[in-house]
């Protein structure tokens, strides 16, 4: 069990008032998460004590630098179940990870006429470097539907296997309707018809437990800001085997074993994907939120977030006018997606504000998927470790306000 | 906040007074801002003498964007092309009576850009316009 109290404390933004008397409500963890005591002294402790340059430097500082740094890769490959730290390339965020894998991977083995099967509910991040990649190549774009019911119909992925995709890039829990995927099954469907499998865990690895080698996933893609650390970091991980043969993405300094004026030589992993010198203070800060995490427990924080959502659901669905996207409770993680009839999510989230309650309105990234539902927008709410059914209480109350202000 | 909603923009909202398609028109211009789903259409009615004698708006979007519509289509009436050209973003906020953020400041300002977009006969209505 999550003690919620204590956690909180440790948040020193969940203090903050927004309008004088009006305390924060943050249900916006989706969008970005809080950070704790840990990973911001964590941060301030690295420019205040050991702050230099990593990887060359023989002094004192740059020794320390460079043992945090890698401590902190270690921590998060041991976080996602990797069998070595190697295979974990520090990025800027997801969407770096995922555009790492479609200019490298992507550009050296996809031929024209080949396929890449993705899902109609994907963030544009797992969407637009396949389309780009897609114009310049020649390569098809195939999409396992979403139902009715928020849920991928694995009856037509099974046929679009038919087609012997080269990639299949999918969600493990959508940002807009929070469904979570079955991403073990996907990845065994996947690499029996021959293909490789990239996981967009940007939602998933922050909201439980996620393993790599469990789910034999080929890449996994996540970003700090999102579990708790710093904005400017991200994680690919990725098999050694792929890694190993994928040309380097960014050219520069630390990628390299040799330079000649004409020519040089890759580093191995996993310096080769990270040129030039990185987010160091991030990636400490990542560090320090996998301590935090890992030390309160991903699945008490996940079964936090799964009485949280269930709670959500019931009073948001009481509400008349309120209209949830997405599967029931015990499919989903700790996000609802939602309108309210007459009123414009916009105006929604102007009047949420106004009460304290940050949630986003808008279409999330992810427009083909409102497209498809025939939303010009929607509202989000979403939670994490830090929320309260106070909380949830607040938000229910917050749009009995907004139906009084617009009289619906 | 509650300023924001003040009576006039719910009015207009929710019982707009200038809502409607002419068919035949002399200028008909729409847009939309892709990022939240508000969209709209401005068709006009000029006289002999270049001056707005009919003006409407059609669409869909959120109270600041579609109330905003509203009282810029009010204004006008009346008024000659070159006059349209000249209104401003001020023009607009002062319409509205109140503060808006950046993102909001878009909703505000769409129907303006599709007013002056159609004024100015263009292809496309740019952010420049209501700069």
């Amino acid at each position: 069990m999550l003690d919620v109290t204590r956690i909180r404390a440790d948040f020193p933004i969940l203090t903050r008032e927004v309008r004088p008397g009006v305390p924060l409500v943050y249900l916006d963890s989706t969008a970005t998460s809080q950070k704790p005591m840990a990973v911001i002294q964590g941060m301030d402790e690295f420019y205040r004590r050991s702050n230099a340059n990593i990887h060359r430097g023989i002094h004192t500082l740059a020794e320390e630098a460079t043992a945090k740094y890698e401590a902190a890769r270690q921590k998060v490959a041991k976080f996602i179940g990797a069998a070595s730290p190697r295979q974990v390339i520090f990025t800027r965020n997801t969407t770096e990870a995922i555009n790492l894998v479609a200019y490298t991977w992507g550009r050296a083995n996809l031929h024209p006429g080949e396929i890449i099967v993705l899902t109609e509910m994907e963030h544009h991040s797992n969407l637009v470097p396949w389309q780009i990649l897609a114009a310049e190549r020649d390569i098809r774009l195939e999409f396992i539907p979403v139902g009715d019911d928020g849920l991928l119909d694995l009856k037509a992925y099974q046929k679009l296997l038919e087609l012997e995709p080269r990639l299949v890039s999918f969600t493990h829990m959508s940002n807009v309707l929070g469904t979570i995927t079955p991403a073990a099954q996907i990845i065994q469907m996947a690499h029996q018809a021959g293909a490789v499998a990239l996981v967009d865990g940007a939602q998933s690895v922050p909201h439980f437990m996620v393993d790599v080698q469990a789910l034999d996933a080929d890449f996994l893609a996540f970003s700090g800001h999102k579990m708790c650390g710093p904005t400017g970091i991200g994680v690919l991980y990725g098999r050694k085997e792929l890694l190993e043969a994928m040309p380097p993405f960014m050219g520069g300094g630390e990628m390299i074993r040799r330079v000649h004026l004409r020519s040089f030589v890759p580093n191995e992993l996993p310096h080769k994907f990270e040129a030039g010198t990185p987010a160091i203070a991030e990636a400490i800060g990542l560090g320090e939120a996998v301590d935090y995490l890992t030390s309160t427990g991903m699945d008490a924080i996940a079964a936090h977030e799964q009485e949280i959502i269930a709670y959500t659901l019931e009073r948001l669905e009481e509400i008349p006018g309120v209209q949830v996207y997405g599967p029931t409770a015990e499919h989903r993680g700790g996000v609802a997606a939602f309108t309210l009839a007459g009123v414009h999510p916009h105006d929604i989230s102007q009047i949420l504000d106004s009460q304290g309650v940050a949630i986003r309105a808008g279409h999330h990234c992810a427009m083909p998927l409102h497209e498809k539902y025939n939303l010009p927008a929607t509202a989000r709410a979403s939670f994490y470790l830090y929320n309260t059914f106070q909380e949830v209480d607040k938000l229910a109350e917050a749009i009995y306000k907004v139906k009084e202000v617009f009289g619906s | 906040m509650d300023d924001l909603y003040r009576e006039l923009i719910i009015d207009r909202y929710k019982n707009p007074l200038y809502r409607g398609e002419l068919e035949p028109h002399d200028i008909s211009f729409e847009d939309e801002n892709p990022l939240c789903g508000d969209h709209i259409r401005i068709d006009l009615r000029v006289d002999e003498a270049g001056r707005v004698k009919e003006a409407v708006f059609s669409g869909h979007g959120c109270a600041i964007s579609q109330a905003s519509a509203d009282l810029l289509i009010e204004s006008v009436h009346g008024k000659n092309l070159d006059e349209i050209k000249a209104l401003t973003k001020e023009d607009v906020l002062e319409m509205l009576g109140v503060e808006l953020g950046p993102v909001r400041l878009k909703c505000a300002l769409l129907s303006l850009k599709v007013l002056k977009a159609g004024a100015y006969g263009l292809g496309e209505a740019s952010d420049e316009l209501v700069e």
